[in-house]
């Protein structure tokens, strides 16, 4: 069994969707769900055991080695990315059945848990395999997925929302699809390591050129990069609380390490310097978005699309970190994988708890929180202050890192645009402290928190202080990570 | 109408480039299955729109510089059609070459699709699983609305006589076809897929004919469910059947004695759970858009 | 070199008619109808790609050498499923839209949600 691992990882959660379609009441599919979730998380914790002990893992799927067949492939990069998305795929659904009560209607929950399931397994599935294609069709089981929870959101805009995120992502993974015919076409495999092994001959190649363009812009839609991050507000915003807390916490992620994979494995570090100032490109629209996006968070009056444009501000940052070019650069990027998941996890997941009990999250409701909802409005008070970057949390490390990168290369303009950005962070975090402890409630006391919905929550804002305070873990994975893939380690 | 003239010069295209099992497919999907979700589709949404266009000249350039791009990647390419394209002699060389002894069977696409990338396929089965689940969850009727009410049936071609004559010969045909495409993949065009639409376009025939109410009491919408999700557990199930016989995810050497008929039980297994699942699916997705037309048209 | 590739110029034609279309259009259902003609134009160029000059169709038969390569085939099969499935689900949205708005005009989309 310990030798199929990496494809248990998936096919767990796979195959646990359709056995949830059969089983038609929402309580039992719910149960049933956390039960995959949970396999999925062991699984994964295992996996980075082994891929600590024994290097990397490959699996042939059909008994057909690569590249004749698809290889499913684990090293430390994805072991890291699996853990956080099976992690936050676990905590989310254990307070899933409670947040979509008043989301979702009844007869439809039980469908919530399949799609659910099926996005976990696209997920999971785009961080093991080694097969560039295969990439491609799990890449569209979540997306798909993805359109379809997005559009339970009971405002209509959420249909909206979830078709505009239709187009664009439908349209980001038909660029993904040009790029691997090009490669195709120029070595004759799908395999990624293969590929690694026959792009250096072709580097002068237009066509690899434009492969690369493609499989870059493509994933650049799906990460929500400035400026092609225009459908994720609405999405964010108008869909199920829940979906928006599991997705700002994976989905995004996923894409990043699609991009460093492509990047760093597939083509090679040179490769893109070589042809494009990419790295150059990264830096002024990963800061850009850092300022554009801040401002406009500032602004709004709906917590979730505050949030939810943070998130393209720290997608900003992490697109820095690639752009600094450097292995603490890249470091520093990998650990805000994980502590951006944490951040908007306790983020979102709390404002899940405001909608349950005021039907919006709007910022009126914020009045007189830090009383009435003691415990959420505390929880918010740690995301945010991770968002900041405050020492003694998981988004002081990240910044650090990053700032310290940006401290080799002498890049003094860069760390003081990084502290900007925090400082813009301090704005709109302090609006709704301001609001929520200095500000009498309106209207009648809606209560708590429902324990099943504060206990994750509480345990996603505990992490961003422990993991800010033991670093050990994160910061172990993602150096071996960077250095792994800069040609060092394993 | 020009979708569907579109998908069978599709068709006709891939036919010419000998790629007849695609052909077969967007044959299916692109002049079948995709003008009839339009048609649905545009019952509810209305024929006509307001031809309004927005930042032309901005999406000009955008497709410009995109299909310029393009035409750059083309460069250095080889040659349409040459021989030694690094596309023909490498993985795919290996394909033509050992499929017939390893796998044993004479369609190599089916070779490829249903043995040596069996896994995507699979992700392939769990797309279309995926689309109905989310269709399912869409166009549902919640409470308020109520199923189709037998009155419906006034809506049906009944006096398309016609039509209902020749479609009862003709349904029975489809549903013989539908199977032998099914079992025949491995020697000729054809498959799971390709299987599971002919099926489904033959239930769809007749629930335009003799009506929602009638199709739906025929095949009932609780057994589609559970046929779509017993597909996907029949062909995830197959690799798990290879893990107790010792070997990796959807190996099938070890399903019988001698490979190469264990290769041969796998792949009928699998395709048999594509095409129940495909089946499945496209009828209910079909099920799914004229209920919610013909329920809001009832609340109107 | 030129007369060899003018078969993927074509496409690439077509493949750029149908992304001008998604981002043109203001209809929803022709937007749809865009990406379409968007995505099967990228399977006629993966296609293009597999055929081999003087090559019949891949499968086994008597007195033919030279086979089309079948890996593209493969492929593209998944990306037509994959196609169609993205279709379904959009149109179940464009339905939903209609119902809960009453256009599936994007620019009456938005004006409704500013007057609510």
């Amino acid at each position: 069994m310990l030798s199929h691992l990496p494809i248990l990882q998936v096919i767990v959660p796979l195959l646990a969707a359709p056995a949830c379609l059969l089983l038609d009441r929402a309580r039992a599919a719910w149960l049933f769900a956390c039960m995959a979730s949970f396999i999925s998380v062991v699984i994964s914790g295992l996996l980075v055991f082994q891929v600590h002990q024994f290097g990397v893992l490959s699996y042939s799927l059909g008994g057909w080695d690569a590249p004749w067949g698809i290889e499913y492939r684990i090293d430390v990069l994805s072991a890291y990315v699996l853990l956080i998305v099976s992690g936050i795929g676990a905590l989310m659904i254990l307070a899933a059945d409670t947040a979509i009560r008043t989301e979702i209607p009844s007869e439809r929950q039980p469908l919530f848990y399949v799609l659910y399931l099926l996005c976990l397994a696209g997920l999971l599935g785009i961080v093991a395999t080694g097969d560039i294609f295969n990439v491609f069709v799990f890449l569209e089981i979540s997306s798909l997925a993805t359109y379809a929870l997005i559009a339970q959101g009971r405002d209509r805009r959420a249909l909206w929302a979830a078709y505009q995120y239709l187009i664009v992502g439908t349209i980001g993974a038909t660029f993904i699809l040009i790029g691997i015919g090009f490669l195709y076409s120029l070595t004759g495999t799908l395999n990624m390591q293969d590929l690694a092994n026959r792009l250096p001959a072709l580097e002068s190649s237009a066509t690899a050129f434009t492969a690369f363009a493609f499989l870059m812009v493509g994933v650049c839609l799906k990460l929500a990069l400035f400026p092609l991050h225009l459908w994720l507000p609405n999405a964010y915003a108008y869909a199920p609380s829940i979906v928006t807390a599991f997705l700002a916490a994976t989905a995004t992620k996923v894409a990043v390490y699609l991009l460093i994979r492509f990047h760093f494995s597939v083509f090679g570090v040179g490769f893109a310097a070589s042809v494009l100032p990419l790295h150059s490109i990264f830096l002024v629209l990963g800061l850009v978005g850092v300022f554009v996006a801040s401002l406009v968070a500032i602004q709004q009056p709906n917590v979730k699309r505050l949030f939810a444009y943070s998130s393209v501000a720290q997608i900003g940052y992490m697109i820095i970190g690639i752009g600094i070019g450097t292995v603490t650069g890249l470091q520093a990027t990998l650990l805000h994988l994980f502590n951006h998941a944490l951040m908007k996890g306790a983020l979102f997941l709390a404002l899940a708890a405001i909608v349950f009990r005021f039907g919006s999250a709007d910022i009126r409701h914020f009045a007189g929180l830090g009383q009435r909802m003691p415990w959420t409005m505390a929880i918010i008070v740690i995301g945010g202050l991770s968002l900041i970057g405050v020492p003694g949390t998981v988004g002081f490390i990240s910044k650090w890192y990053l700032v310290l990168a940006a401290f080799e290369r002498d890049w003094w303009l860069l760390i003081i645009a990084v502290l900007l950005g925090s400082l813009l962070a301090v704005i709109y975090i302090w609006r709704l402290i301001e609001v929520a402890y200095f500000r009498e409630g309106e209207g009648e006391p809606r209560g708590e928190a429902p324990l099943s919905l504060l206990i994750p929550t509480a345990i996603l804002a505990l992490a961003n202080i422990y993991f800010g305070i033991d670093t050990r873990l994160p910061v172990y994975l993602s150096d071996s990570a960077a250095q792994m893939l800069f040609g060092g380690g394993p | 109408m020009l979708a569907g003239i579109y998908g069978l010069l599709s068709a006709s295209f891939f036919v010419s480039m000998d790629a007849v099992d695609v052909a077969f497919t967007e044959a299916a999907v692109g002049a079948g299955v995709f003008p009839l979700l339009m048609l649905t589709a545009l019952t509810v949404a209305g024929r006509y729109e307001q031809t309004v266009h927005r930042r032309p000249r901005a999406a000009f350039f955008l497709v410009l510089v995109t299909g310029a791009l393009m035409i750059v990647g083309t460069l250095d390419m080889p040659a349409f059609g040459s021989l030694d394209a690094p596309a023909h002699t490498h993985v795919a060389a290996r394909y033509i070459e050992l499929s017939p002894t390893e796998i044993g069977i004479p369609n190599m696409v089916t070779s490829v699709l249903a043995d040596y990338r069996a896994f995507d396929t699979l992700g392939e089965v769990v797309v279309v699983f995926t689309a109905v689940v989310g269709v399912l969850i869409m166009l549902t009727p919640g409470e308020q609305r109520q199923q189709p009410s037998p009155a419906n049936a006034v809506e049906t071609m009944r006096s398309h006589m016609i039509l209902r004559v020749v479609s009862k010969m003709l349904i029975p045909l489809m549903l013989l076809f539908a199977l032998y495409v099914q079992f025949h993949g491995e020697y000729g065009p054809g498959g799971g897929f390709q299987a599971g639409v002919i099926f489904a376009a033959a239930i769809i025939l007749y629930a335009m004919l003799f009506g929602l109410v009638k199709a739906q009491a025929a095949i009932k919408p609780s057994i589609l469910r559970l046929l779509a999700a017993f597909g996907v557990l029949l062909y995830g199930g197959v690799g798990v059947v290879s893990f107790l016989t010792g070997v990796n995810y959807l190996d099938y050497s070890r399903l019988a004695t001698d490979p190469v008929v264990g290769r041969h039980i796998g792949i009928f297994s699998i395709e048999l759970g594509v095409g129940i699942t495909v089946a499945a699916a496209m009828i209910l997705i079909f099920y799914a858009f004229a209920g919610y037309a013909t329920g809001r048209a009832e609340a109107e | 070199m030129l007369p060899e590739l003018y078969n993927y110029w074509v496409v690439i034609v077509l493949m750029m008619i149908g992304f001008y279309i998604v981002i043109v259009q203001g209809n929803l259902i022709k937007k749809l109808i865009g990406l379409n003609i968007f995505q099967t134009s990228v399977f006629i160029f993966y296609i293009s790609v597999g055929k081999v000059e003087g090559g019949s169709a891949p499968i086994l038969a008597e007195g033919v050498s030279v086979y089309s390569n079948p890996l593209p085939h493969v492929l593209i099969l998944t990306a037509i499923v994959v196609g169609i499935a993205t279709m379904a689900l959009a149109l179940a949205l464009v339905v939903r839209i209609k119902n809960a708005y009453g256009t599936v005009e994007e620019e009456e989309l938005q004006e409704r949600d500013l007057r609510c």
